[in-house]
Order: structure tokens, then C-alpha cells, then sequence
């Protein structure tokens, strides 16, 4: 697949909602080094929980 | 080439002012949509380049060096810089929904004028301010929800009531968005096989996702997609099964229990399994819809059959009860002025900026787009003639149950139709009877239905096309009805842990099943009461959820104008104010309307009132089979005026403590403390939008 499809495609899933594990594990890189990170599926859990837990995902 | 410029927004204001000349003007003919479309787009440019610019500039300064939320507390998590084109489409798919489709449709029994006027004006002064500027005040707070900014800026009084209203709120919303689903499905199998099919089809997706293929949301909602294609034609199939047609062809009250065991499910089972995949489904059809509607649209500009204004401005209307004012402004809030808004604004949105002055686009800018959907679901609802238009949205209370009853009804209001159009519409889209099909949905279809015929395939796929439609609305209905069950769940369970802790457990079953029950029989009571009401429900409900909707928009403009004034930009507050003003005068006048009218159409009291006369005098009122029908019409009465009673001094509330507040600050009696975060400058490259 080409870099520039790949690009796309992660855009796609950052505007309906999908978490981003990539940017999640630069972050954990770049800013706190040698913590332990979450493997993806845990990051993705714990990501959903937050997201149907408060007000504000959604309207009418 | 520095004139150029200046000559350009020129040309697009007198673009725009030209168009609204020839639709003030026009009487007599069809009015093309185009005109609607370049009045709407031309205001939303000037609106845009010149207002917001205002806001962003001399309001609140926004400043491109000043590190945002998701730079300085950068997680990885829910505090990510974000492009500003991502976060606008994320904002923007979370802030449309149904309401900018099915407000502008009811509105439209007024005549295309007023409802159209009402969206460009309310959204430019209105709407996209309150959004933009809860959105900046929440950016300067770290992100903070409008109800801790409520609690910190102007007090705890005013915090505790905007929380409680809000969940006055959701309960009013849920129960008429699923009538609004029932009354699309009644005595229709393939709708309702359609939609059923969409909940096998999320678990499906849920499980694939979970087990299959982990992490494969694209290729999960890809197949999902098919797989609702398939729905529609499995749909259609089904209903032209005589042997099996009939155990889909549900009642009313069956349908609404069936959708309040969905919501239930939905608020007890795991995330992953429903919820998240009806959501990414739900966003592609959205985004999908809206283009193809513009685009569909813009290709055929159909004429407008609906007059400017029709005879009902005087209040006689049967869509809903009232006059143009106040009730236009209550009908239409999502698409002109929505305070739903506050909460997406202050809560997933101020956490993604990547630099403070892109509130500005995201902000104004969405809330324009979400505006101009309205305009787009007014046309839809307008190209229909007004006599089927009538026929689809009057309640059978008033046009009767057969095609014959509802064309002579409709023909002495001065619009003409006939039985046999009316039946061969029907028929067109396979469906027994569209009399009376009311809460916006059903004619929202059939306009969307001839637009996308028109542009992509003859009167054959009218059929296709309008049920596809109704899937689009009812999916993303569904959507917000479940998602908002599950959040009603947590608000009660924050709210309950006070009486008894354990309560407050969000993953002790006990406590989830409980407060999930509660909750669904909260709206449900209001959805039942809904079927079982002769005048179809939506006429009373409506109004109320436009009116909460309404205050909820006042709450957040008490908090954009506290935050103003804090910031010592007194003089600039009007910009909230203004619009404040208006819905507080909009939202007491319908408050009081609604409770109060002796009008017994439209007051809840002296409907109650004239219920109760009838059974006294010995007679069954409509739709009465015993007294105790009519013991429960009176109670429901009672309860609704109750309701807009409760809005109506909550908004009171709010208002008297921001006036204590500014009035504080403003004679220098009180500190102006702001919980504003100070400035800190971004540094290079820490904010880059990733």
C-alpha cells in the first residue's frame, strides 16, 4: 500500500472517531521514555471506555 | 492587486442581498432553490470573513503563539494537536445530527421564508457564535465541560441547575427523536426490517473488529457498509413476502418498546460490541449523505412548491400548534442555534486544537456548514407540493385515515391534491400509506428520494431511494439515541452515588442495569405517550425539546458572556448577548405558551382542562376509548406543562445569577477572578499538528 493511501486512510479514521495507537506511542516516546506504553488493544479499550463515559461526543 | 479584494466580498454581499431581495419579492411562482442557496452561502462567506474575524480578533485575541490545551497537557490520549481539517471534520460529524433535518421540515408549514430566514440569521449571530465562543473559553481552560465553566465562572447555583437541566434535556430528546424513528417504521416492513438488520450488522462488525481482525476499523466499516446495502434490498425482499410481510408491519407501541429494549442493550453491553460500530458506520453515511444531498442539490435546483409563507403564520398550522413567533424559533434550534453544541465545544474538541486561532474555523466554521444542512433539508421538504407535504405531516386527528378524507381536508386549507396522487406516491415507494407519517422523517424521504432519482435514475428507484433515506435518518437517530441512553446512564449514576454510593460503581451490574432501567423509563414514558397521542405526539414533544434545546443555548451564552466580561471586554458583549436576549424572550414566550394558551391546541393546561370538560359532559374526547384514557391524557397534560415549567425557571435561574455576577463585576463590587489559564508560548514544534 502506498504511503500517501496509508496517510489518507489515517485521516479517515481520526475524523470518525478511531484513536490514533501510532500517535499515542510517539507521544509516550517523546515525552516519557522508558514508561511502560499499552499494547494496542489495550489502548484501544481504554480509549472507547472514555469516549461513551461523558457528554459531549454527540448531539441531536 | 490589492483592490481586487475588497471588490470580490463586495460582489458576494450584493450576490447574497440580491437573492434574499428575490425571495422577499417573489409571489406567485415557484421559487428556484438556487436563490436559497446563494442568499444562504453568500451570508455564511460575509458572516465568516468579517464577524468571526471580529471574535477572534477583538473578543478574545486569539493568538496563534499561545500553546493550546493539546500542546501544553499532551497525552497521547485525549489531548492530541490535531490538523485543523481533522478536527473540523470530527467536530463537525459530532455536532450533526438529526435535528438541523427534521427541525427545518417542520418548520416548513410555515413556508420555505421563515424557517430559511431564522437559519441564516439565527446561525451568523447566533449559533456559530455560541459555538465558537464556548469553544475558545474551553481552549483557555484547559478544555474544561460547559458545566464546570458554569460552576467556576458564574457559580455553583447556576452549575447545579445547568447539570440537572441537562439531563432534563436528554430525556426530552431521546423520547421525540425515537417517534420520530417509530412514526418512519409503522406499518412498514421494509423499513423495519431495513433497520433491524443494522443492529445484527454493528455486532457482526463489533465482533470482527474485537476478535477477527483487531484494530481493522476501515476494512470492518467497509464491510459494514455492503452489508447495509444489502439490508435495503433484503428489506424490500421481505416486504414483498405476503407470507412473512405481516410479522414486520408493527403497531406503534410495539415498535416503541422494541426501540427502548435496543437502547437498554445498548446502555448494559460492552462498547465495542454495539455502540462503537454503529458510530463509524453512522459517521460514513452522514458525511456521505450530506455530500451527495449538496450534490444532488446543486445539480438538479429543484423549484420550491412550498409558498414563502403559508396561511398557517397565524397559529392554525397542523404540523404543530402556534404562531410564527415564537414557535419558528423553538421548531428550528439545530441549524440555526443549537445548545447541544456547548457540550461537543467544551468537551472532545478544545482537547485537539493544535493552535488557538484554528477555534475560529472549527468553531464558526462548522456550525455554518451544519447550517447549511438545514437549509438543504428545508429544500428537500419544500420541492414536495404542499399538499402532500400537508398529507405526510398532519396528524390523523385532523386529516382523517383515508386518502379521500385527508385530500378534501387538505383542499379546504387551499392546497390541492388529490386521493389518487396520494395513494400513487405511496405506492412509489412501497409503502401501504404515507397519511400522517409525522416527525419529519417520512418527508424528508420522499424529498430526498426525488432529488436522488432525478439526478441518478428514474421514477423506478424513487422506492429505493426513499428507503434508504429513511435508514440514513433512522441509523443515525439510533445512534444518538443509544449513545445517549448510555450517557443518561452515567449522569444518573454521578447523580445517584450521593443517595447511596455503591450506586455510583460504573462497572457493578447491579447498579449499571438499574440506572440504565431508570433512565430508559424516564423517556420511554414519554415516547409511549407519544404513540398513543391522537395528534401524533410530535406536536407536543417538539416543542419541548426546542425549547430545552433553547435554554440550554442560554446557559451556554450566560457562560460566553460571564467569560467575556471577565476578561474586561465588557464592551464586546454584546456579541453574546444579543443572541441570549433573543432566546430568552423566544424561549418564555413558547414556555409560556405551551403551559398557559387557552387555546386548548396549544396551551397543555387548557388542554387538560377542555379533556376534562368533554368527559364531565358525558363525551369521549378523540382518541379516548375509556375514562381512564382520558385520566392519562390529562396526567400526560400536566406533566408536559410541568416540564416547560421546570426549563422555563431553570433558564431563570441561570439568568438571575450571571446578572447578580456581571452586575458584581461591571459596578466593581466584585473581583473579576477568571479561571483563564495565562499565557504560555508555544514552542517550536511542540504544537504541530500531527
Amino acid at each position: 500500500m502506498s504511503a500517501q493511501l496509508e496517510r489518507l486512510l489515517a485521516i479517515v479514521r481520526r475524523v470518525i472517531g478511531v484513536p490514533d495507537y501510532a500517535l499515542y506511542l510517539r507521544h509516550m516516546r517523546e515525552r516519557h521514555p522508558g514508561c511502560a506504553t499499552l499494547s494496542p488493544r489495550e489502548f484501544e479499550r481504554e480509549r472507547l471506555t472514555a469516549r461513551y463515559s461523558r457528554p459531549g461526543s454527540r448531539c441531536c | 492587486m490589492k483592490f481586487l479584494k475588497p471588490l470580490a466580498w463586495a460582489a458576494i454581499s450584493l450576490a447574497g442581498a440580491g437573492a434574499f431581495a428575490y425571495l422577499a419579492l417573489s409571489r406567485g411562482e415557484t421559487v428556484s432553490a438556487a436563490w436559497l442557496l446563494t442568499a444562504a452561502v453568500c451570508t455564511y462567506l460575509v458572516a465568516y470573513r468579517f464577524y468571526s474575524a471580529f471574535i477572534a480578533s477583538k473578543v478574545f485575541a486569539l493568538d496563534a503563539a499561545r500553546a493550546t490545551p493539546a500542546e501544553r497537557l499532551s497525552d497521547g490520549r485525549d489531548f492530541v494537536p490535531t490538523n485543523k481539517w481533522i478536527v473540523f471534520g470530527h467536530h463537525f460529524a459530532a455536532i450533526a445530527g438529526p435535528g438541523p433535518l427534521v427541525g427545518p421540515t417542520l418548520a416548513a408549514q410555515f413556508g420555505f421564508l421563515p424557517g430559511f430566514l431564522w437559519i441564516v440569521v439565527g446561525v451568523a449571530l447566533g449559533g456559530a457564535v455560541q459555538d465558537f465562543v464556548i469553544l475558545c473559553s474551553s481552549v483557555r481552560r484547559d478544555g474544561k465541560s460547559i458545566g464546570q465553566m458554569a460552576k467556576e465562572e458564574i457559580g455553583p447555583i447556576a452549575g447545579f441547575t445547568g447539570m440537572v437541566a441537562v439531563l432534563g434535556i436528554m430525556i426530552v430528546l431521546i423520547a421525540v427523536l425515537a417517534l420520530v424513528v417509530v412514526n418512519a417504521l409503522k406499518a412498514s416492513p421494509w423499513g423495519t426490517v431495513t433497520i433491524g438488520l443494522t443492529i445484527p450488522i454493528a455486532l457482526v462488525m463489533g465482533v470482527y473488529m474485537r476478535w477477527v481482525r483487531p484494530g481493522r476499523v476501515l476494512e470492518t466499516t467497509a464491510i459494514g457498509l455492503v452489508l447495509l446495502v444489502l439490508a435495503l434490498y433484503a428489506g424490500r425482499w421481505v416486504a414483498e413476502q405476503p407470507a412473512i410481510a405481516p410479522a414486520f408491519t408493527l403497531s406503534g407501541t410495539t415498535l416503541a418498546i422494541a426501540i427502548m429494549v435496543y437502547a437498554f442493550a445498548a446502555s448494559v453491553l460492552p462498547v465495542w460490541l454495539l455502540l462503537a460500530p454503529r458510530d463509524y458506520l453512522s459517521a460514513f453515511v452522514k458525511i456521505g449523505v450530506v455530500v451527495a444531498l449538496a450534490v444532488g442539490i446543486v445539480v438538479m435546483l429543484p423549484p420550491l412548491q412550498m409558498p414563502p409563507l403559508t396561511r398557517f403564520v397565524d397559529g392554525t398550522g397542523p404540523v404543530f400548534a402556534g404562531k410564527i413567533f415564537p414557535f419558528v424559533f423553538i421548531t428550528i434550534a439545530c441549524g440555526a442555534i443549537s445548545g447541544f453544541h456547548a457540550l461537543i465545544a467544551s468537551g472532545t474538541t478544545p482537547k485537539l486544537l493544535a493552535v488557538e486561532s484554528d477555534a475560529r474555523f472549527i468553531g464558526y466554521g462548522a456550525m455554518l456548514t451544519e447550517s447549511l444542512v438545514a437549509v438543504m433539508a428545508l429544500i428537500a421538504a419544500c420541492i414536495l407540493s404542499p399538499g402532500v407535504y400537508f398529507a405526510i405531516n398532519a396528524p390523523a386527528g385532523i386529516i382523517g385515515t383515508t386518502v379521500e378524507s385527508a385530500a378534501h381536508v387538505i383542499g379546504s386549507w387551499g392546497f390541492v391534491v388529490s386521493p389518487a396522487e396520494l395513494s400513487a406516491l405511496a405506492q412509489q415507494v412501497h409503502e401501504a400509506s404515507l397519511l400522517s407519517r409525522t416527525g419529519g422523517a417520512p418527508s424528508l424521504a420522499v424529498g430526498m428520494a426525488h432529488i436522488f432519482a432525478n439526478v441518478l435514475g428514474g421514477g423506478g428507484a424513487m422506492a429505493l431511494w426513499y428507503h434508504f433515506a429513511i435508514m440514513f435518518e433512522a441509523l443515525f437517530i439510533l445512534t444518538t439515541l443509544d449513545a445517549g441512553t448510555r450517557v443518561g446512564r452515567f449522569m444518573l449514576q454521578d447523580l445517584g452515588k450521593h443517595v447511596w454510593a455503591p450506586l455510583g460503581r460504573v462497572s457493578w451490574y447491579p447498579a449499571v442495569l438499574l440506572t440504565s432501567a431508570i433512565f430508559v423509563a424516564m423517556w420511554g414514558w414519554f415516547l409511549y405517550q407519544g404513540v398513543l397521542d391522537p395528534l401524533g405526539g410530535i406536536n407536543s414533544l417538539w416543542p419541548l425539546f426546542g425549547i430545552a434545546n433553547q435554554l440550554l443555548a442560554a446557559v451556554a451564552l450566560c457562560v460566553g458572556t460571564t467569560v467575556i466580561i471577565k476578561m474586561g471586554k465588557a464592551r464586546y458583549a454584546f456579541t453574546t448577548m444579543l443572541p441570549l436576549a433573543w432566546l430568552v424572550v423566544v424561549t418564555m414566550s413558547a414556555g409560556w405558551l405551551k403551559i398557559f394558551s387557552p387555546d386548548p391546541k396549544l396551551g397543555f393546561l387548557s388542554h387538560a382542562r377542555m379533556l376534562a370538560d368533554k368527559v364531565a359532559a358525558g363525551a369521549l374526547p378523540l382518541g379516548a376509548k375509556s375514562a381512564t384514557d382520558v385520566a392519562r391524557m390529562v396526567f400526560n397534560d400536566r406533566i408536559d406543562a410541568a416540564v416547560a415549567g421546570f426549563f422555563m425557571v431553570s433558564v431563570l435561574i441561570i439568568l438571575a445569577d450571571s446578572l447578580w455576577v456581571w452586575y458584581g463585576i461591571l459596578s466593581g463590587a466584585r473581583a473579576a477572578t477568571s479561571t483563564e489559564v495565562p499565557f504560555t508560548a508555544s514552542t517550536a514544534g511542540a504544537g504541530v499538528p500531527r
